[in-house]
């Protein structure tokens, strides 16, 4: 594997060939905020915080850093001004979506994006697809996905798969930056196989008596 | 339309994941909506997992999951076919019908849906019915197209 040398925010660093600018920079430890990007999953490039600013003979352009593979001589600046108000620009709508979030949250302080400024439109979910990415890549359960498209895009947990399958994983839940993964699950249980439920809130009982 | 039908369809197409859209396409025309069941077979046989299949079935429009009526009516809604005066021809054909844009008949007759331009501006507005496109279309003549159909 033949040695890339590039520029990372002034700082020199070596990559590898078909790593990406993301990989780059964690490795030289130069922080740029993800969201729908998780280290075992395929490339996504969903939400776009991760953009940052190459500059190529002389060119500037905008990238998203998960996806955009490293080149020899490439100059990447992770934050500028430009970067940082699209970022919060970012934040700035998915919070409109996601408000209590604390992961969104955390970003807003940082990029000073104010989470009212958008009208809610609590979907809760923010359609990074995590968890259905690590379902299908990982698990290779397939037992939620996308519906629909356009703005009534959302989850859908198919209940023949979920009755079987989700019971003993849920390892999608910790991955859900919102809260959004777990209600949906437990709406789609509740409706499809009320007995799973109703052992679910049995044990939810014991574990609230046992406290 | 019988089952059978619905499974020489997916057969004819088994193993290539790369059918989806057009098998869904074909069970479409043939029975004008896609029950569940038929969503699982085309998963099992063409071996696409049925999360990617229920994507792919509610991304497209043209896909119902739904059943729909016997003859399928569109009206245009798009630009030039509302300049025209298409809101007429649809106020029209749902007084006529009974019916709302996105709804059937309860005798499963006709189903009735706007689209956002249906390609032939120059001759709006038009209606398509059951893919044959009726152009210039006042209420009157939309009347007329639609008992035809009767
Ligand atoms: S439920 Fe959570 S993890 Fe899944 S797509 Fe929505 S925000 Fe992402
Ligand atoms: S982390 Fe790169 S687009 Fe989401
Ligand atoms: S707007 Fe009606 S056909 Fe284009």
């Amino acid at each position: 594997m033949s040695e890339i040398l590039l520029q990372i925010d002034g700082k020199a660093v070596k990559a590898k060939q078909g790593m990406t600018v993301l990989d780059a920079a964690r490795s030289a430890d130069i922080a740029i905020p993800t969201l729908c990007h998780h280290e075992q999953l395929e490339p996504y490039g969903g939400c776009r915080l991760c953009t940052v600013e190459i500059e190529t003979r002389g060119r500037k352009r905008l990238v998203a850093g998960c996806l955009y593979p490293v080149e020899p001589d490439l100059i990447v600046r992770t934050r500028t001004e430009k970067i940082d108000s699209i970022r919060k620009m970012i934040l700035e709508l998915l919070l409109a979506h996601a408000p209590d979030s604390p992961q969104l949250q955390d970003l807003a302080r940082e990029y000073r994006a104010d989470r009212d400024r958008f009208e809610k439109e609590a979907s809760f979910c923010v359609l990074c697809g995590l968890c259905i990415r690590y379902c299908a890549e990982i698990k290779k359960k397939y037992a939620v996905g996308f519906i629909n498209n356009g703005a009534r895009r959302e989850i859908n947990f198919i209940p023949e798969i979920a009755a079987g399958e989700c019971w003993n994983c849920k390892e999608c839940f910790p991955l859900c930056p919102t809260s959004y993964l777990q209600a949906a699950y437990h709406l789609t249980e509740a409706l499809a196989f009320p007995s799973l439920s109703s052992r679910s809130a049995s044990k939810r009982l014991v574990t609230t008596t046992t406290l | 339309m019988d089952n059978d039908t619905i499974d020489q369809i997916i057969d004819r197409h088994e193993g290539r994941a790369g059918s989806l859209i057009h098998v869904l396409m074909e069970i479409q025309s043939k029975n004008h909506w896609i029950p569940r069941e038929a969503l699982a077979k085309v998963s099992q046989k063409l071996g696409v997992p049925f999360t990617r299949v229920m994507q792919i079935a509610t991304f497209y429009k043209t896909f119902s999951l739904t059943p729909q009526g016997h003859h399928e009516v569109h009206v245009c809604t798009g630009t030039s076919c509302h300049i025209r005066g298409s809101q007429r021809v649809l106020d029209k054909i749902q007084s006529l019908l009974g019916i709302r844009a996105g709804e059937t008949d309860s005798n499963s007759k006709f189903s009735l849906a706007k689209g956002n331009c249906l390609g032939c501006c120059t001759l709006g507005p038009e209606i398509v019915v059951d893919g044959r496109h009726y152009a210039r279309m006042t209420p009157e003549k939309a009347e007329e197209v639609l008992k035809k159909y009767n």
